[in-house]
């Protein structure tokens, strides 16, 4: 657990944090712009199941319910009211409520792991179920129209807040979600490196033992799947003016399915694993999509697969691990010839 | 009066389809703890090769019936050969390692048989109830998933295989010092679930048409039917698939398909929030 516990320590390293900054600056300038904003949203979207599944050990199978409602929610919002300051706001806030709710409702019934997985899959399912369902008038949303299947296209996207003229698409959308990110990624550490986040990590490794040290463990698990359904939300509003469509599609079992394998080969644990993994496996994915050669899922579905066998940990953690070995290897090594020589010396003295 | 026989024949017939469907994973769970979330591929693989031996010329109900099961228990045997046996014991791993089996059988049998749907003709024709017409099909699955259950308790009760079998599930250090090798249990009971799953996906490919993409829409019903039921594999399936199936069926006929799957599914979290066991886990306890 040595590893796992090194980075829940919630150190940062101000320098790596710093260089990943000067690459977010100047990636525009390598790199399509519209290609790097839908990766670092994905990253986003990862990192919120990476806080909650790496950290406190709650895996949901259908965290897309978030980040579609997240989604659903500012389209419709901004079609209501024009300006997308307070969109934003409301798509973290309402699939945080809707986790609350599911999240009190299983973490208080004492439901196992299992159980979990089923009734978070449930939910997405039941969301893409009913909008898929929603073609026509009757369901309408002040002024946006559902539109079942085929979703809602035309929303006002993001705009400088306070003016609706002035929209942010492009390379000014890249910098948004970029900062975005690293508040999210700050945010995360700094819950990480507090009491609560120890909590949760004691409740990862050992709830009886939080317990009976006077924490309520559903309290902390219900706040962390709150937390982390409003940072899903928010890569979902991001997603949606990025693509300014939204569809059913988002809430499907496909997008819930993803992130979970960006995060889990990223490596759970950490939190620069899932958002490497989502920047690596989308990029990989968009590259698929331009031919038609291998089927895109195929070779999800065999990288989830060699990863649970091979490499459970995922990625990042194994590197460390391995980063970790050489340098004790390299101490060792150290400690071992200069030994070596001072019985040297000492032999030449006598 | 012909309503009232048109809605109860519906129900049934859903029921039917729940206890079909789920029959595969409700083994595979009871006996070895696995979620096996490829399950919906099993049954969509089951339904494609129904509808390439027929077209190939074989008889429908010989491609129904043995070869479905046939070829998915195969694929099941070298499924759990290749990568289930080496992840029991860790159910997240063995749901996240299933669910990317389920991905990938969906990207091959895409390759294969490309992204379009496909049917196959119905083999038994409608009859009449008054003025509603019906699919005497549905007739056969219902008959079909009676006898299949029948077939499954009569084993599980009264063969030396099913004692075996149950042994095992209980308790299977027990069963291993006794002389059985609980691998080998598991690998056949994970092959007999495939099959299952194989015979399903054949028996509903004439109602269902098929599509790379099925196996979505199985995998959810015959999860929760699954898991609601709980432990005992013939009681539980039974159980959860009359409950989820009236229930089902009901809804939909008093307002729009889509809604009754949305109760059903509102239903299954309200019931394991109850009872996190399953229904076998509070109630029926020591049934097979």
């Amino acid at each position: 657990m040595s590893i796992s516990s090194n980075f829940s320590a919630g150190r940062i390293s101000w320098l790596w944090f710093a260089l990943a900054c000067l690459v977010l600056l100047i990636a525009p300038a390598l790199f399509d712009v519209n290609t790097m904003t839908v990766l670092l949203i994905w990253a986003l979207f990862a990192l919120s199941l990476g806080l909650m599944w790496g950290y406190a050990g709650i895996l949901s199978f259908g965290h897309a319910a978030y980040f579609g409602l997240g989604a659903y929610t500012f389209a419709v919002a901004s079609m209501n009211i024009g300006e997308s300051t307070l969109p934003l706001l409301l798509a973290m806030l309402i699939p945080a409520l809707l986790a609350a709710v599911i999240g009190a409702m299983m973490f208080y019934g004492r439901i196992s792991d299992v159980y979990m997985g089923v009734i978070t899959l449930v939910v997405s399912l039941i969301m893409f179920k009913f909008i898929n369902s929603t073609a026509g008038d009757a369901y309408r949303i002040g002024d946006a129209r559902l539109g079942g299947f085929n979703g809602i296209p035309a929303f006002p996207v993001l705009n400088v807040p306070g003016d609706p003229e002035l929209q942010i698409y492009g390379l000014g959308l890249y910098y948004v979600v970029a900062v975005a990110l690293l508040i999210c990624y700050l945010l995360c550490r700094w819950i990480l490196s507090s009491w609560f986040g120890r909590v949760l990590v004691g409740i990862r490794e050992n709830e009886a033992r939080i317990e009976l040290l006077g924490y309520s463990a559903p309290l902390y698990k219900t706040a962390i799947f709150t937390v982390s359904a409003a940072m899903a939300g928010l890569a979902g509003s991001l997603f949606a003016t990025w693509a300014e469509i939204v569809t059913p599609g988002l809430f499907s079992l496909g997008q819930s399915a993803e992130v979970i394998i960006y995060t889990i080969v990223g490596g759970l644990g950490t939190l620069v694993g899932p958002m490497l993994g989502a920047i690596g496996l989308g990029f990989l994915k968009l590259l698929l999509g331009e031919q038609t050669v291998v089927d895109n899922s195929l070779l999800l579905g065999v990288i989830l697969v060699l990863v649970v066998l091979l490499l459970p940990s995922g990625i990042v953690p194994s590197f460390v691990r391995w980063r970790q070995r050489r340098a004790q290897a390299a101490a060792a090594r150290n400690k071992a010839s200069s030994t070596r020589r001072r019985r040297r010396h000492h032999g030449e003295g006598t | 009066m012909d309503y009232a026989a048109v809605v109860l024949l519906e129900i049934l017939y859903m029921i039917a389809f729940l206890a079909l469907t789920s029959a595969g994973l409700a083994v595979v769970f009871g006996m070895m703890r696995v979620i096996n979330l490829a399950h919906g591929e099993f049954v969509m693989v089951g339904g494609y090769t129904t509808i390439a031996c027929y077209q190939a010329g074989l008889d429908i109900w010989f491609s129904m019936l043995v070869v479905a099961p046939l070829v998915v228990g195969i694929l099941g045997l070298i499924i759990e050969r290749l990568v289930i046996r080496f992840l029991y014991g860790r159910m997240i791993d063995t749901m996240l390692a299933t669910w990317g089996l389920s991905l990938l059988i969906v990207g091959l049998v895409t390759l294969i048989f490309g992204n379009s749907a496909v049917s196959v003709q119905a083999p038994i024709g409608s009859y009449e109830i008054g003025q509603f017409q019906m699919g005497g099909y549905n007739l056969f699955i219902i008959a079909l998933a009676i006898l299949l259950l029948l077939v499954m308790w009569l084993v599980m009760r009264f063969t030396r295989l099913g004692l075996v079998a149950r042994g095992a599930m209980q308790n299977r250090d027990v069963a291993s010092s006794l002389g059985y090798n609980p691998e080998r249990i598991y690998m056949w009971t994970f092959t007999v679930g495939a099959a299952l799953s194989g015979l399903a996906g054949g028996a509903l490919a004439p109602l269902t048409g098929l599509l790379p993409s099925v196996g979505g829409s199985y995998i959810a019903k015959s999860f929760i039917t699954v898991i609601t039921g709980g432990a005992a594999i013939i009681t539980g399936t039974v159980s959860s698939a009359l409950i989820f199936g009236t229930v089902n069926q009901i809804v939909s006929f008093a307002s729009m398909p889509v809604v009754g799957e949305i109760a059903m599914l509102v239903l299954a979290i309200i019931l394991l929030r109850l009872m996190p066991q399953g229904i076998t886990g509070r109630f029926f306890k020591n049934s097979a």
